[in-house]
């Protein structure tokens, strides 16, 4: 009846993600192991005082850093014998790899589990959150991603052991060539406690620097509806919604942004909505908290002036 | 090289997704379906490689219930060479392991060295059927892609991933499988001689009994709801400070 969390590391640090994760296994298991795939068995120590964990895996290879998913899914599938669930945090890193060890073990997987009703029982969205789907898993083994917004963090305060697994790294179908790594100062989007997020309404990429302008003087995060990405006023990493990433900070400022169905997937959570718009019938505006209907450029500048 | 492009015919995105009260599950009778729009980028790509000389032949899949052909019909009006109809009763759920044994079977049979598919369905939004299929082939495997080069030996390709950290680039041996993101390409729309054209393109029709996949349940839906959004009290400001001093009472600055 064990749980096996899947670790992201970026370097030595933890993705937050994980750290849901964790407290998701706890609610299936009495017994929760977590596994880190890495290039530096030393970037795993700091995975052994997140609470919750009794013993962490490590499987250290140079391949592991930028590991494909063919390679990360056999080393996964490889130690899942001992256990009943595998948990990760829903992240690119997760869903380019859990399904891959679906595969492998005949299992179907469960993507973006939003609540645990029972040990095979979970509440998932889908059409992009409009519906919340109860869903009961017939495997023997099951395969979670867990939304990172639906569960609390599990912090620091653990001592696991360590345990180095000793596997020899298969050949790759895939190498890595580079990452071009998003370079922001700001908080992290996901786990940001404020977002300022633009739209198309900005109406060019010039104009959104304003909205990274108020970001930083409300020590927030950026975010973006998809309309601003394929406008190309800022990359996709930024995008949130059904396709890009969900959120649900304290406080999400909405500049510009009419508020598609696909949008609202990704925020609907949060604690305070503030929609600044100049269009008073955008659907964004029902979903508001605090609305200013004005001038976007003006109303941004006052704010930054005034914040 | 040969270019499989699966695709879903799903509930049309700009549609709100009802619940039936009788049955408890999404109410898609005489909704509006359109094709999933990842698909449609998948679509476009596999055209652009065969008009560059890269794809010998474009070959569209989709599996479901006699309406399917609809989606796989307006593939071929778009540009595929040709298509196949995996066809199932009407009420069958298939998952994605299900959907990627089934492909896998037809990309063994066609010899196909690079599937094309969209990065998730807008209506179950798993985002596993690629990623199943690459581990069910052992195939190479580029999720989310927003760039796809092939390499001047045509032996593999450089494909660049939207991830949480940024842009990944990697190399993918050839079989390989790619799930698409939106930034890659803008699918174009097909012209009225072309769905002309698209009635006379090849459609195979294959039963799913046929095909020797177990397709029996490995999840169960047990029921579903409409989360909706709820309304909020909208409370209409006029100033930046008056703005401010709210969010501040209400604790969030």
């Amino acid at each position: 009846m064990s749980a096996l969390v899947l670790i992201e590391l970026h370097g030595s640090e933890i993705s937050a993600n994980s750290r849901a994760a964790v407290t998701a296994a706890a609610q299936l298991s009495d017994s929760v192991d977590a596994l880190v795939l890495t290039n530096d068995a030393a970037n795993a120590t700091a995975v052994a005082s997140i609470s919750g964990i009794n013993t962490v895996k490590v499987i250290t290879d140079s391949s592991l850093e930028h590991v494909s998913a063919g390679i990360a899914s056999k080393l996964i599938a490889g130690v899942m014998s001992d256990y009943q669930y595998l948990v990760a945090g829903s992240a690119t890193y997760s869903k380019n790899i859990i399904p891959v060890v679906g595969a492998l073990l005949d299992v179907q997987p469960i993507t973006d589990v939003c609540e645990v009703k029972s040990a095979n029982t979970f509440v998932r969205p889908l059409y992009a959150g409009n519906i919340m789907a109860t869903v009961e898993s017939c495997d023997t083994t099951i395969l979670l991603t867990v939304r990172p917004t639906a569960f609390e963090h599990s912090e620091d305060g653990g001592s696991a052991t360590l345990e180095e697994l000793s596997v020899s790294v298969p050949e790759s179908n895939s190498t890595f060539v580079s990452l071009q790594e998003s370079q922001s100062e700001r908080p992290e989007l996901t786990t940001a406690e404020r977002i300022v997020s633009g739209g198309r309404g900005l109406g060019s990429q010039e104009n959104f620097a304003l909205i990274e302008q108020l970001a930083d003087k409300l020590d927030a995060a950026v975010g973006a509806s998809r309309a601003a990405v394929d406008a190309g006023f800022i990359s996709n990493d930024y995008q949130v919604g059904q396709t890009g990433k969900v959120v649900a900070p304290k406080l999400y400022m909405a500049v510009g942004i009419s508020g598609a169905i696909q949008h609202l997937a990704g925020m609907k959570d949060s604690q305070v909505i503030v929609v600044i718009n100049n269009d008073a019938d955008a659907p964004m505006a029902r979903m508001a908290d605090l609305v200013w209907n004005t001038d976007l450029f003006g109303a941004v500048q006052e704010l930054i002036d005034n914040a | 090289m040969k270019v499989i492009i699966p695709i879903k015919r799903v509930l049309d995105p700009y549609t709100q997704a009802r619940v039936d009260k009788q049955t408890q599950m999404v109410d898609l009778t005489n909704a509006k379906m359109a094709m999933n729009p990842f698909c449609e980028i998948a679509v476009e790509e596999a055209l652009k490689l065969k008009e560059s000389g890269v794809a010998s032949e474009t070959i569209v899949i989709s599996i479901g219930s006699d309406k399917t052909v609809d989606t796989l019909r307006t593939a071929l009006a778009m540009g595929i060479d040709r298509a196949i109809f995996i066809k199932t009763e009407s009420d069958l759920d298939l998952q994605p392991l299900h959907i990627g044994k089934i492909l896998a079977e037809i990309v063994k049979r066609e010899d196909a060295s690079l599937v094309v598919m969209g990065k998730q369905a807008v209506d179950n939004d798993n985002n596993q059927t690629g990623q199943m299929l690459s581990g069910l082939l052992d195939y190479s495997l580029g999720t989310f892609i927003s760039k796809f080069t092939l390499s001047d030996d045509a032996q593999s390709i450089e494909v660049s991933r939207e991830i949480d950290s940024g842009i990944e680039t990697r190399r993918l041996n050839l079989p390989a499988i790619v799930t698409v993101d939106l930034r890659l390409n803008e699918p174009r729309y097909a012209s009225l001689p072309n769905i002309m054209k698209a009635r006379s393109k090849p459609l195979e029709t294959i039963e799913l009994s046929s095909l020797d996949v177990d397709v029996s349940p490995r999840v169960k839906v047990i029921s579903v709801v409409e989360s909706g959004t709820k309304d909020r009290a909208a409370k209409q400001v006029s100033s930046a400070k008056e703005l401010l001093d709210e969010l501040t009472q209400m604790g969030v600055l």
